[in-house]
Order: structure tokens, then sequence, then C-alpha cells
């Protein structure tokens, strides 16, 4: 390919142009599906347990783990400080604010964003999509809304239990261990997060890192050319792009939420 | 534009169409009759499977008219095709199960998603269609715990389940076993004639769908290459006819893909 031919780049930026459009009307669809797909709730909620329960496991040893982490380093640098009680406040910070979001957000690509592109791919493949259309039902209403509107409502649901689990592990490392004094980790951290600024911003970033990364695997799956390499590459693309837009959304939000 | 023939449910009329360059179907007319059993016939590539999707409006013809019972399907919106195609079922070449349902609800899925039947009703329905059949008593098995044959018998239950005016079978002899074979050409006669349905069958099996189809049409190279009963198209003197009904492997559809000479390829000239 001529990259400085005109014509060549022209093709580029329309097919590029094309397939953006088609992804917002794709989106905008299932946007505008919310009060169909709820009022047929027991699709999401197969959904809900299919990409909420399933990731449970990763998810809650992942924030622990970072948690864990999180202590170590954080009490490391507090006592340089003399400030060692703070701890339970820089843990829960930290975690509720972005690690909680941005790392679950990241699981979350990999572990359910991953296998719905499969998912969507190989019922794709084997014509199932076809099918449905044959049989007069619109495969967006029926099997990629329920998915989105689940992945929207599971993302906030697994930050908050991966930030709980994480402040779990900073406590286990910071008083239990190294022998910082529990009241003033629980009381500085009660006394240093807010309900609103805090946690409300990292529940708004895990909400729309949820509509990233779900939205990016339904439409990576609904795209995908349905042969083995085409379903392999769209899964692929499904955890490097969404993975890629939840850092990008994250400093944009995080510079938004700054000017507040 | 010339009032529909009141026998025929299908009717195409000057249909053309190409994926790219390539001319697939080429100003091709026929009928497909009322409560009959037509197989749609040819080598593979010639525009079989491509005159279903046109049927059931997945593409739409490039020239020409397609209607169903007298609605022209390359004309209508989403909502219209979508009406049309709730008088249509089809078998896919591999059945299409929905791999995640047991089979007792790939056959009920239709029924929820379009009727608001009471489950009892629902149920009693399913269990009429899987015996019609031979599946009632696999209504619990998933997809992946039955046979090729069980598959597509499955998938001809749900493409019944809300009782069409036409059943499309996109190759359902394929892959399958002379006993499956033999069933499942039975059945498409059995269930065309006692639900009084309309069946359109692309299938190579020359032997099975001679013997159950009314009305054969064999399409070669984008035109409609014999068309009749099959005595009618045993007997057609066209060389296309004469090498797919006698499954020669030269003749008119060549054995070899175009390609330079054998005496300048093997010189070592070219790759």
């Amino acid at each position: 390919m001529r990259w400085w031919h005109p014509a060549d780049v022209g093709q580029a930026t329309r097919s590029l142009m094309d397939q953006w459009g088609y992804g917002a009307r794709l989106l905008t669809r299932m946007v505008l599906l919310f009060g169909p797909t709820m009022r047929r709730f027991g699709l999401v909620r197969d959904q809900i347990h299919f990409l909420g329960n399933y990731s449970l496991a990763i998810i809650t040893v992942s924030g622990l783990f970072v948690g864990f982490v999180l202590g170590l380093q954080g009490y490391y640098t507090l006592q340089r400080y003399g400030s060692s009680e703070a701890l339970g406040l820089l843990v829960a910070l930290s975690l509720v604010r972005e690690l909680g979001p941005v790392i679950t957000a990241l699981l979350y690509a990999g572990r359910a964003g991953a296998s719905l592109t499969a998912e969507i791919g190989l019922m794709k493949t084997g014509e199932q999509m076809a099918a449905m259309e044959m049989m007069a039902v619109d495969p967006i209403s029926r099997v990629l809304a329920p998915r989105f509107w689940a992945g929207v409502i599971v993302m906030p649901l697994l930050a908050a239990v991966f930030s709980a689990v994480g402040v779990l592990g900073g406590y286990v490392v910071g008083v239990l261990l190294i022998g910082v004094d529990a009241g003033a980790f629980w009381s500085q951290m009660q006394g240093g997060v807010d309900v609103f600024k805090d946690v409300g911003n990292g529940v708004v970033k895990s909400f729309v890192f949820g509509v990233a990364v779900t939205f990016v695997a339904l439409l990576q799956g609904y795209e995908a050319q349905p042969t083995p390499e085409g379903v392999s590459s769209a899964t692929t693309r499904t955890v490097v792009i969404s993975s890629l837009s939840v850092l990008g959304l994250d400093f944009i939000l995080t510079v938004m939420m700054f000017s507040i | 534009m010339n009032p529909q023939d009141a026998s025929a449910l299908v009717e195409c009329r000057n249909l053309s169409f190409g994926y790219g360059e390539r001319r697939i179907l080429d100003n091709v007319s026929f009928t497909i009759p009322r409560g009959k059993v037509t197989a749609l016939m040819g080598a593979s590539g010639g525009g079989k499977t491509t005159t279903l999707r046109l049927i059931g409006g997945q593409v739409r013809p490039q020239g020409g008219q397609l209607l169903f019972d007298g609605t022209d399907v390359g004309a209508l919106d989403r909502e219209g095709l979508f009406a049309v195609r709730r008088r249509m079922g089809m078998l896919f070449q591999f059945g299409a199960l929905f791999t995640d349902m047991s089979v007792f609800d790939n056959v009920a899925f239709p029924l929820r998603e379009h009727t608001d039947l009471p489950e009892p009703l629902v149920r009693d329905i399913v269990l009429m269609k899987l015996q019609a059949v031979g599946l009632r008593g696999a209504r619990d098995l998933m997809p992946s715990e039955i046979s090729g044959g069980m598959n597509r018998r499955v998938a001809l239950a749900r493409a019944i389940a809300l009782d069409p005016d036409l059943v499309m079978y996109d190759e359902p002899f394929s892959g399958l076993d002379p006993i499956s074979l033999g069933t499942a050409a039975r059945l498409i006669r059995q269930l065309n004639d006692t639900l009084g349905i309309t069946s359109l069958v692309v299938s190579h099996e020359i032997p099975e769908t001679f013997h159950m189809a009314d009305q054969v049409i064999v399409i070669a190279n984008g035109r409609i290459a014999a068309q009749g009963t099959p005595d009618d198209v045993r007997a057609s003197t066209d060389p296309l006819v004469v090498q797919f009904v006698n499954a020669l492997s030269d003749g008119p559809v060549q054995f070899h893909y175009p390609g330079p000479g054998v005496a300048e390829d093997f010189g070592g000239g070219l790759r």
C-alpha cells in the first residue's frame, strides 16, 4: 500500500470513518434498547451471572495481592515522614479512586471481554446469528444488548469487590504483619475518604470502563470474520483495544475529576 | 408488473445477483409451487445457497424481482422483512442450533420470541414438533450431546415450530450417514405433505432428491440449465445437466482449475 498517495489515504480514512460510524450506530442502538432489555431481565441476569460471578475469583485474588503490595509500599514511603498511621487512607484512596476501577477493567477485558468476543464470533461462525435473523429475531436486541447492559452493571460491582478486598489486603500487611495501629488505620480511612469525590468518582470511572470494554468486546465479536482465524484475531483485538481504551479514558476522566 | 401466479408461493422474475465482478445469478426466472417439494440443484458455487438467501431477504437482488406470496422481498424494510420471515422456516447446512440451549429450548425459541403462549402450551407444541422428527425423548440433551443427523432433525423441528408456509433446506443431507440421509429425505416429504407446507431443498444428493422432489431446478453458470419433474431433468440433453446428473468429473464444469498450460508450467519457467 502506498500510504503517501492521496487516493489511498482517502480510502483508508473513509474506511476508518465507516467503521467508527458503524460502531457509533451499534452503541446507540444498544443504549436505546435499555428499556426493552430490562423488560426481559432474565436475559440480563444470566449474563450478570456469567460475566460477574465467573470473574469474581480473578478479581478477589488480584485485589488481595494489590492490597498486600500497597500496604508494603505505602508503609515504606509513609514511615519516612513519620506518618505510617495514614496507611489506611493511602491504601483506600489508591484503590477507590484509581487502582480498583482500572485494574478491574483490565482484568475484566482479559477474562470476560475476550470470552464475550469469542462467544459472539463463534455464534456467527456456527450461523447462529443468521439463524436468528431468519427466525425474524434481531440478534442485537436478543444477544448483544443483554450482554452490554450486564457488563455495564457488573463492572462497578466488581470494582467495589476489588477495592474492598484490596483494603483488607492492606490491613493484613500493614496492621497484622507490620504492626501499624489498627485504630489509626481505620479512622484515617474513615475521615479521609469522601463518599462523593472519591468513591463516587471511582464508580463513575468503572461505569465508563464497563461501557467501553463491553462495547469493544461485542463489536469485535459481531464484526469478526466467521473463521477460526477471524475469531482469534477479534479476541486479540478486544484485549488490546479495550485495555488501551481503559488507560486512555482513565487519564481523561482523572483530568476532568481533578478540575471539579 | 405481471400478476403473480396464484399457484406459486415464490416467484423469481429475471433475478440477477453477484459478488463484486462475479455474477452468481444472471436473469434467472422460476416459480416454486405451493404445497410441493422443489429441489434446487447444481454444482458448488452455482448460486443455490445465494437463491435461498435472496428468498429470505438476507441479501437483496441486484436486478429483477423476488415475490413471496405476492410481496416483493427485495423492496421490504426491516419490519416488513421480519414479518415475511415469520412465514418462513430455514434449515441451515449444519443446523445452526443455539449451543447454549437444550434441544427443547432450541425448538421453543421462536415460539417464546414471537408468541405470548403460556409455557404449558409451548411445551406441548415443542413436544409435538419433536415427536414429528422422532426426537421427543432427546428434549433435555444439549446440541453437543447429539449426532449430526439428530442435530439437523432438531433444527427441522425448530424451523417448523411456527407452522411456516415455506421451509427452505440448505443441503440437509451433507455429511449424513445413509440411515440418517434416508430418514431426513422421508421427513422432508412427510412434513411437506402432512403440514401442507411448501419446501425448497438445496441438495447434491441426486438419488434421494430425485426420489423426493416434485420439481427439480438445476442452476449452472448463473442460469437455469434444466427445470421440470425429476424425469424431465434426467432426460435433459444439456451437457451441464448430463455431467451433473451422471456425476462426471469433467465436462462443461472443468476438473482442472484454470491456469498455465502443463508444458509451460513444468518447464521451470514459472513459479
